[in-house]
Formats: C-alpha cells, structure tokens, sequence
C-alpha cells in the first residue's frame, strides 16, 4: 500500500485550508494545492449525499480569470470555438481552448457578466491558459487578470437551492448556466447556476474576507455534508463529464471527445463568424467528415473497476488494442464500475462488446450512453 | 493476533491461519469496492500475490504472508466489500491458510509492535 505521493515543492493553500482540517479532511497535494481528497464520512457517503441532498466543495484551486476591454468576446473567440459574441449577459457557456492540430488546451467555463468576461479554468492549466491569454488579448488592448483574493465554493445536489435560498431567495429564480452577483454572507458573490457533478447547483466566487464565515455557514446546514476531490471525481464521472489530462488533452479533438455541441453555430461552416480558432480547420472538417475515434462510456460487467489506462480489445483473445480508458472507477449511485474511453468509431455504439485488459486478464465491458446518471438540472 | 508489516492479520483458529487486513490499512484505502480471493486449495509461496482490493482510490494487492495452502475464502466479503471497512479485524476476514509450522507466526509483530509501527 503505497502513501500518497508528497509534493517536493511546497504546496500552496486555499483559503479555506483552515475550515478543511477543522472538518478532518485528509488533505493531498492536487495540481500544487494542498486539497482535501475526502473528510470523515468517506468518498462513497460523501457521493451519495451530494445525489441526495447537498455537498460543499472548495474549488479555489481553480484559476478565476477577469477579462475586460474593447470587442472582449470577438477576442475570446480566436482562442476557443465557442460562441463568445453571442453570449448573453448574465448566462455561462462551456469552452475549450484549441490548438493549433485541433487539440483541446483545456476546458473552460466563460461567463458574460455586462463590463467583463469571468472564466474559471482548470487549476493546474492556470499558467498556460494565462499565457495564451495574455498573448492573444493583451495586443487588443484587454486585460487580464488572475483573481486571487476570491475563494470558489460549489454547492451541489437536489437541495442546494433551497440551502443557499435561505441566505439569499432570489437565487431561485436563476436558470441552469445563469450567472448573477447576489450578496451571500454579507459579501458580494458571483453566482453561477452551474457545477460539476450532474446535478443541480451553484458555484459562488466569494470574497476572501467572507469565505470562512459563508464556508461554514453553509455547513452548519444539516442538509450540506462538505465533499473532497475523491467524490467530487466519481461525481463527475458518472455524470460523463471530461476531466482535463485524463479524457481530453492536446492530442483529443472536440469531435472525437464528443464536445463539438460546444462549438457554437455561429463558428461552424455556414454561421456568421466560422472559424477563426486555433485549429479550426481541422476541427471542422472533422464534424463534416467524423472522427476517426471517439469518447464512449463503458459498463465493466462484474463488479472489477477498471481505471484510466486499462487497454480494450475487440475479442476476448489475441489482436491489438483498440482504445483505452481514460477515466474509471467505482459508480457509487450505480453501485458498480464505470469507465469512459476512446475506441474506434466504428466500435462507438451503445451495446458494443469490447474487452478491458487488467492484470494479464480480460474482462468484458459493454459501451454504453453518457451519462450514467440523469442530470438533475434546472433548465 | 500478529501483524504483518503490510498491515495483515494473522490468528490461528483450529489449526489454521486466518488472515485480514487491520484497521489502519482500511483507514488508508478508504472505501472498498471490489475484492478477487484466491481459489481454495491454491498452493501459494510468501509474498505471492494472492487478493486484489479495488478501493475507491486504488487497486492494491495483498500478498502471502507465509508458504501453505489457502483452503477456505471469505465469500461474504466480495458479496459486500464494504464489510471490510465495517469489521475488518473480525467478521470480514480474507482467507484460511494451512501451513506447516504454527511456530513461524512467533516471528511477525505482536500488537505492542505493531501499534509501534503505525503510530
């Protein structure tokens, strides 16, 4: 049983490092961060409360990011293909940052908050994504800015909105992807209706000086048990949502990880302003012509997890590997093993048998539908 | 009881080893999901890899703690794998070994040690 590696250069805080060890987390080093990977109630009830009722987590380790400038959008867009101009103010959009082969740099959310662009980014892409930024906007007199002094929190599950509508009703006439600057615990937040577990919930970009007393606030609520990055990943993977350097990375295209719905219709073929992202030539010739493979859930049968890495082959003996996984683990709401990975396109249908190679022995895995849990959002 | 440093039990029981794992090992897999035993009757030799734990972090494998013959498993517990994070040390034993020598378990840890070893 190996420990839990330690990082060799110091880790860095959030701030609410403090409210975590007070709750017993066991704290692990994560993209430079010291984070809590579960508390005491452990990953499978930490999972199941958040499907049920409702789970905090500090994702301040993410890069929250301000834009602000002339044509900030029409900026945006020559990095991702997203519809950026055509955002309204007061909605989130899903995005990704291409590549020049047509790879995806990260995932983002972008938000149209009236005088500025508001992105989260994944926390250990912040120095790349930061660079591509600066380069590409800053000659267009924009300016970006890394917020540091603001915690991030998510709330989520079905009873969410009814916790943070205690602190502030108007939070329930927000829509799935809405953004708004409400006051939560005396300060002003950046609420999105938003998260990434499946469910229904909020994210809440506080204030520094506020975060502690809101964090705990939110979790002397009976209904909010707090959630580390254990649940927080099988959370996301039931609901067959990407992990960036797991399921999408430089060498994955938006049509092979089935993310071209994020390509909004006004940057495809035909559209008002088509193309003119990093790779978009590529890219868009593939949603014309298809992907030569592609990301697919996978059911393990029996009750064997299947992690990222394991190879998958067409038969049950011999051949070479057709795909791999590249996220798996135990589904605490399915009560059994899930995975998702990438095989060829012509083995990419729902009901497809294919094998999964671990420990010398292969097992089968049955391609299914994502996700493997129904979304509980408000739309 | 002894103790491995690898965090296993062992307790003779009619002749036989029992063997599990302690509570600090459950304490540091978290959540246990899935486990494969050997098949009874299997001839296994120290430090064979003999169980699989797929807990909701990591796979980890467990190894012989001596040479024998596993000759009874613990069915209960790949029916429900959380019995393990529930009893570890009693009801969701691993398996039965005969060996040759009752005399060897002298030389593993006793509880004092180790305590020792994982405080």
């Amino acid at each position: 049983m190996a420990d839990d590696a330690t990082g060799e250069t110091e880790l860095k805080q959030t701030i609410l490092n403090g409210v975590h060890h007070a709750q017993g987390a066991k704290m692990v080093p994560f993209a430079g961060y010291e984070m809590p990977v579960q508390y005491p109630a452990g990953v499978l009830k930490e999972h199941l409360h958040t499907r049920e009722a409702a789970g905090l987590f500090d994702v301040s380790h993410m890069g929250q990011v301000v834009l602000r400038g002339p044509e900030m959008a029409a900026a945006l867009e020559t990095l991702v293909p997203a519809d950026i101009v055509g955002l309204p103010e007061g909605r989130q959009r899903y995005a990704l940052f291409t590549n020049e082969d047509g790879g995806i740099e990260d995932d983002l959310m972008v938000a149209n908050r009236g005088d500025h662009l508001f992105l989260v980014v994944n926390a250990a892409r912040k120095a790349p994504d930061l660079d591509r930024l600066r380069a590409a906007l800053e000659p267009r007199r924009i300016t970006v800015k890394l917020i540091e002094t603001r915690a991030l929190l998510a709330l989520q599950g079905p009873q969410a909105v009814e916790v943070l509508a205690e602190h502030c009703p108007e939070i329930r006439e927000m829509r799935f992807m809405d953004v708004a600057t409400l006051p939560l615990g005396g300060a002003e937040c950046w609420v999105s209706r938003s998260g990434y577990t499946g469910e229904d919930g909020f994210e809440i970009s506080v204030p520094e000086a506020a975060a502690e007393d809101l964090a705990r606030s939110l979790l002397g609520d009976a209904r909010v048990l707090p959630i580390g990055l254990g649940a927080r990943d099988s959370l996301r993977l039931e609901a067959g949502l990407c992990l960036y350097g797991n399921d999408i990375d430089a060498t994955t295209t938006p049509v092979e990880a089935g993310l071209a719905w994020s390509i909004g219709k006004a940057r495809r073929p035909g559209g008002a302003r088509p193309g003119g992202f990093p790779g978009g030539a590529a890219i868009l010739d593939q949603m014309e012509s298809g992907a030569p493979r592609r990301r697919v859930g996978l059911r393990p049968e029996g009750r064997a997890p299947m992690r990222e890495g394991v190879t998958l082959f067409a038969a049950e003996t011999g051949g070479t590997p057709v795909g791999e996984i590249t996220s798996g683990g135990f589904g605490p709401s399915l009560g059994g093993p899930v995975a998702m990975g990438y095989v060829p396109a012509d083995m990419a249908g729902p009901g497809q048998r294919l094998w999964g190679e671990m420990r010398g022995k292969r097992r089968p895995v049955e391609v299914v539908k994502l996700p493997f849990v129904a979304q509980g959002f408000k739309r | 009881m002894r103790f491995t440093e690898e965090h296993e039990w062992l307790e003779v029981e009619d002749d036989l080893v029992v063997v599990g794992i302690t509570h600090y090992a459950t304490e540091q897999l978290g959540d246990i999901v899935f486990v494969e035993l050997p098949d009874e009757g299997r001839e296994v030799t120290k430090d064979d890899e003999v169980v699989v734990i797929e807990s909701v972090k990591a796979a980890s494998d467990i190894l012989a703690p001596l040479d024998g013959e596993i000759v009874e498993v613990n069915e209960a517990i790949v029916e429900e794998p959380g019995k393990i994070n529930e009893d570890p040390e009693g009801e969701a034993w691993f398996f039965k070994m005969k060996i040759a020598d009752l005399g060897v378990l002298d030389d593993f840890l006793d509880e004092a040690a180790y305590k020792k070893l994982i405080s």
